[in-house]
């Protein structure tokens, strides 16, 4: 039977984590992996749809340092959990939509909550002080370790030295000798420990997929709650934000629009919740409207819809509406000029 | 899901339309909850399958029995290592 002590590590696919991990590892500890699927760190998403994106790899990040690190991961759905801390952060938001420190709190007492249920003894975190503006403070992280209910139970292994000492040091199951003092945004030090340890490959930048960080899709968001004057979302909101054009010519629509054959796929596969618009004189993208449309909503969307298609020179084309019921009406209109696509109507 | 009888596996998930992480984690939630040997058919459409479900299977220790890209869509089978 093995008595070693039990530690889960946060693993986000970065360097931090993996190092982290390791570090533990190393002090003979048994380490497993968990990852939180939020919806909002879904770069392997886009690679799957858009073509632009087919030469990056599509591998799951977290999955992957789990396997250099021979370590199992645990993928933990938590995208309605989630929503509590996207629409109300207790913290507030960083520049943008971004929660960072509510999300890491939830992530490190979620991660505790995992570790009861398992027999796990304590949580890793690759934190390290003073590399991010707001999550990694130093006078903020043991707000991390309070708030999370983690308390002395949370080691942050590259920054342990600089850090109150934590139970699994009191107990002797690591030492702070095993510990390391890394701090500030100079990631030099982990690049060179990566290397002293083997490591050849990790995923850039870590932290570097949560789109609530990105100024285009926070704007999306924020767009999204005042149109439907509803702070709220569902996994497929959260997608579609971040597939094709978004364009609102009218408070109470938008039009999304697909940028390529990956993306007219997959909007494609939305055409029984949304209205679907999509040339049929001439070739061009699969477009969805999002909201309650007039006769006259639908003749704008579909000319701007033919503006982007590839009879957008010509005085007439012909777009399919299929409606929620599966049929079919055409729409002959006269695409739209440049100029009458004024720039606020991009979200 | 479907626990068909005429099958030779212990549970089918039909995943298409899924996007990764999802389909691991819908397979991963069945895995937990099975015994060794038994074994699991997954049908998705996410290419990102095709490198996420073996590499969650090896991490996790269990055996890819096999595996095949269709091109709209990917299937693979799993026999259970330790009732993980």
């Amino acid at each position: 039977m093995d008595h070693r002590r039990k530690a889960v590590a946060l693993i986000s696919g970065g360097l931090d984590s993996m190092l982290a991990a390791r570090i533990v590892m190393d002090a003979g500890i048994h380490v497993e992996g968990i990852n939180f699927f939020t919806g909002f760190c879904v770069e392997g998403h886009t690679h799957a749809i858009r073509k632009q994106d087919k030469d990056r790899a599509k591998r799951n990040n977290a999955l992957w340092v789990a396997e250099q690190l021979g370590i199992k991961l645990h993928i933990i759905d938590v995208i309605d959990e989630y929503k509590q801390v996207v629409l109300n952060p207790e913290h507030g938001y960083g520049a943008h939509m971004n929660p960072c420190l509510d999300c890491k709190v939830f992530m490190v007492g979620r991660a505790q909550q995992w570790a009861d249920d398992n027999g796990f003894d304590f949580i890793i975190t690759g934190e390290v002080m003073g590399q991010r503006p707001k999550s990694q403070l130093k006078a903020l992280m043991p707000l991390i370790a309070r708030e999370s209910g983690a308390q002395d139970r949370l080691l942050r292994p590259l920054s342990g030295k600089h850090l109150p000492e934590t139970l699994p040091e009191r107990e002797g199951w690591i030492s702070r000798e095993q510990l390391l003092g890394f701090h500030g945004r100079n990631r030099k030090p982990q690049i060179a420990l990566a290397k002293s340890l083997g490591f050849e490959d990790w995923a850039q930048p870590s932290g570097g997929c949560c789109f609530l960080t990105d100024e285009s899709y926070s704007a999306k968001l924020k767009d999204l709650f005042e149109a439907r004057n509803d702070r709220d979302y569902e996994l497929d909101d959260v997608m579609l934000l971040k597939m094709g054009r978004h364009l609102r010519p009218r408070p109470n629509f938008k039009v999304i629009i697909s940028r390529e054959d990956g993306e007219n796929r997959y909007l494609s596969g939305y055409r029984r919740r949304y209205l679907k618009l999509e040339p049929s004189s001439h070739g061009g993208p699969v477009a969805l409207i999002d909201g309650e449309v007039s006769e006259d909503d639908l003749q704008l969307a579909a000319r701007l819809v033919a503006r982007y298609s590839q009879g957008k020179h010509t005085n007439e084309v012909t777009i399919a509406l299929q409606k929620l019921d599966g049929t079919y009406r055409d729409l002959t209109v006269v695409p739209l000029q440049a100029s009458e696509v004024p720039d606020e109507w991009y979200v | 899901m479907s626990g068909m009888s005429e099958t030779p596996y212990t549970v089918e998930l039909d995943l298409r339309g899924l996007l990764c992480p999802l389909p691991v984690i819908r397979t991963q939630d069945v895995i937990i909850e099975l015994k060794s040997g038994d074994t699991v058919r997954v049908l998705a459409s996410d290419p990102g399958t095709a490198y996420d479900i073996p590499a969650w299977v090896r991490v996790h220790g269990h055996e890819l029995i096999g595996w095949e890209d269709q091109g709209d869509e990917l299937w693979f089978s799993i026999r259970v290592v330790d009732g993980d």
